[in-house]
């Protein structure tokens, strides 16, 4: 079996993916503008040096958008089909891209309530993940 | 524009077997063949050449992070007195002669080649997988996310829900694409598809189907520019550039801002417009960069062929595909007719030939303007082209 990619964490990602091993969905804060944003901050118009900080969020959001994956993304992921990568919106109003986990019989569509799941993969990684709102 | 910058040149490399170059090429021929082609077209020689930009994907890591340096070497040109080896995606030739035209207009150089070469399919390098998970795209490739064409699946999903757009809207563009591509030699796929045939190909990543995807094949072209001055000694008809644009928004599809809206094709086409004092209402044909079946749909949304969300109901009933009352991708696309990986350039070498009247079985009648529009990354980034036979 070929290993799955694992992240190269970075200076911008590092809190994301060690707040997961706790099971916390860190996301990035603007104290400026209270706007919170993961990586990059195009989406929230932010301008560089301003005052941000890491916090943690409610894990609550809704998909955005979605798709059902047949085509795998490379042999790692041959075993997941099909699998649903999708975009949520966050309660605090952060994007971000993730699988959501559905059960037997369960539908997604976009605009479902989802909330945060952390898979543990490793000692070294947990993915934040997402399961729909019951 | 006082020097009116132009096309003289533009050709294609032949493909066979579905897509592949003749063996023995490699992405270096393929580019020699194109460059010697297009310029012979003019009645110019390489000894003319004084710019030089190329983009591809090959030769990495290696010489091919310099490309422009490779192709100067490899086609022996002099002290070119400008270069340009910018890459955003698919959309980069169309960026490239934008920024020609600033040269040319500058004074900088007066003869220009831009050039392209691939050999994906026949060293079958791509995969939906292997990507880096790194930087802003490194969520995304820890979740799976096929690329590219899960983005524009995404996408698709978002204008379905938006606007109401169906499957059948966008088997209706795969089907017009392939039958214009039946009408075009070089075409790997020549053979017609029905509505059936397209919506009951294999589901890739929903809502996309196999036929919503481009085609993976070798291939590249070329184009030469000069300015109007210059051209008129020369043996094609100038192809006058009128207007551009370009612009970009993200790296990650996380990162877009609207999905159901190609916002940047919006900017890059009304300055484009803008800057050729034409019209959407001038345009006689559109050539849009067709990864996918979606980058059509939201294409011709954002460069004002209709408005948003109404291209569910402007691509029914046969209105893109030949005899219909706006040709589109009259080369087949890169849906059906070729996709190297970077197919920008193909948009600019079919309208040229087709305002040059060149395209037999599916020449236009009497075409005098045409918009190419192409689309890089996932979404990422557009660029804009405004050709016309008058130079103003």
């Amino acid at each position: 079996m070929i290993n799955k990619p694992t992240p190269v964490i970075d200076a911008d990602s590092r809190q994301y993916w060690e707040g997961a091993k706790s099971k916390k969905l860190m996301m990035q804060y603007n104290k400026n503008s209270n706007e919170y944003f993961l990586y990059s901050s195009s989406l929230g118009g932010i301008k560089h040096n301003e005052n941000i900080e890491w916090k943690e969020v409610s894990g609550r959001g809704e998909i955005y958008s979605f798709t059902l994956v047949h085509a795998p993304a490379g042999e790692a992921f041959k075993d997941d089909i099909p699998y649903i990568v999708a975009l949520i919106t966050l309660e605090e109003g952060a994007r971000i891209i993730s699988n959501i986990i559905i059960e037997e019989g369960e539908k997604i569509s976009i605009g479902d309530r989802v909330t945060v799941h952390f898979e543990k993969y490793s000692e070294e990684l947990t993915i934040p993940k997402f399961k729909l709102v019951k | 524009m006082s020097k009116f910058p132009c096309i003289v040149g533009a050709s294609d490399f032949p493909l066979q077997d579905r897509g592949k170059a003749k063996e023995g090429n490699t992405e270096l021929t393929i580019q020699r063949y194109c460059a010697q082609k297009s310029l012979e077209q003019a009645g110019l020689n390489f000894s003319d050449v004084n710019g030089i930009a190329v983009a591809g994907m090959w030769g990495v890591p290696g010489p091919g992070i310099m490309q422009p340096n490779v192709l100067t070497e490899y086609l022996g040109i002099k002290n070119p007195r400008w270069l340009e080896g910018t890459n955003i995606g698919g959309s980069t030739f169309l960026l490239h002669v934008n920024h020609a035209c600033q040269a040319i207009e500058a004074g900088i150089c007066d003869t220009v080649l831009i050039l392209y070469g691939s050999m994906q399919k026949s060293k079958m390098l791509r995969s939906l997988g292997n990507r880096l998970a790194i930087y802003s795209n490194q969520f995304e490739v820890v979740a799976g996310l096929p690329l590219p064409v899960g983005a524009y699946a995404m996408a698709a999903q978002r204008h379905m829900h938006t606007f109401g757009s169906t499957k059948e809207t966008l088997a209706e563009i795969a089907v017009a694409t392939r039958a214009w591509a039946t009408m075009n030699s070089n075409a790997a796929f020549q053979d017609p598809l029905t509505m059936e045939e397209a919506m009951s190909s294999r589901i890739i990543t929903s809502p996309l189907h196999r036929s919503d995807c481009c085609l993976v094949t070798d291939g590249g072209g070329a184009l030469v520019l000069t300015s109007h001055e210059k051209s008129k000694n020369l043996k094609t008809n100038p192809i006058y550039i009128r207007g551009y644009g370009e612009t970009n928004s993200h790296s990650s599809i996380n990162y877009m801002p609207n999905l159901e809206r190609l916002e940047i094709a919006e900017f890059s086409s009304s300055n484009a417009y803008k800057m050729s004092k034409l019209s959407p209402k001038n345009m006689d044909l559109t050539m849009i960069y067709d990864s996918f079946t979606i980058t059509v749909l939201l294409t011709l949304e954002a460069i004002g062929a209709c408005g948003p969300g109404e291209g569910k109901d402007f691509v029914k009933d046969g209105n893109i595909a030949p005899g219909g009352s706006f040709p589109l991708n009259t080369n087949g696309g890169g849906l059906s007719y070729c996709h190297p990986g970077m197919y920008g350039i193909f948009t600019i070498i079919e309208a040229t030939q087709q305002l040059w009247g060149l395209c037999g079985e599916r020449q236009l009648d009497d075409p005098q303007n045409a918009i190419c529009h192409g689309t890089g990354g996932v979404l990422s980034s557009a660029s804009t082209l405004i050709l016309s036979k008058e130079k103003n």
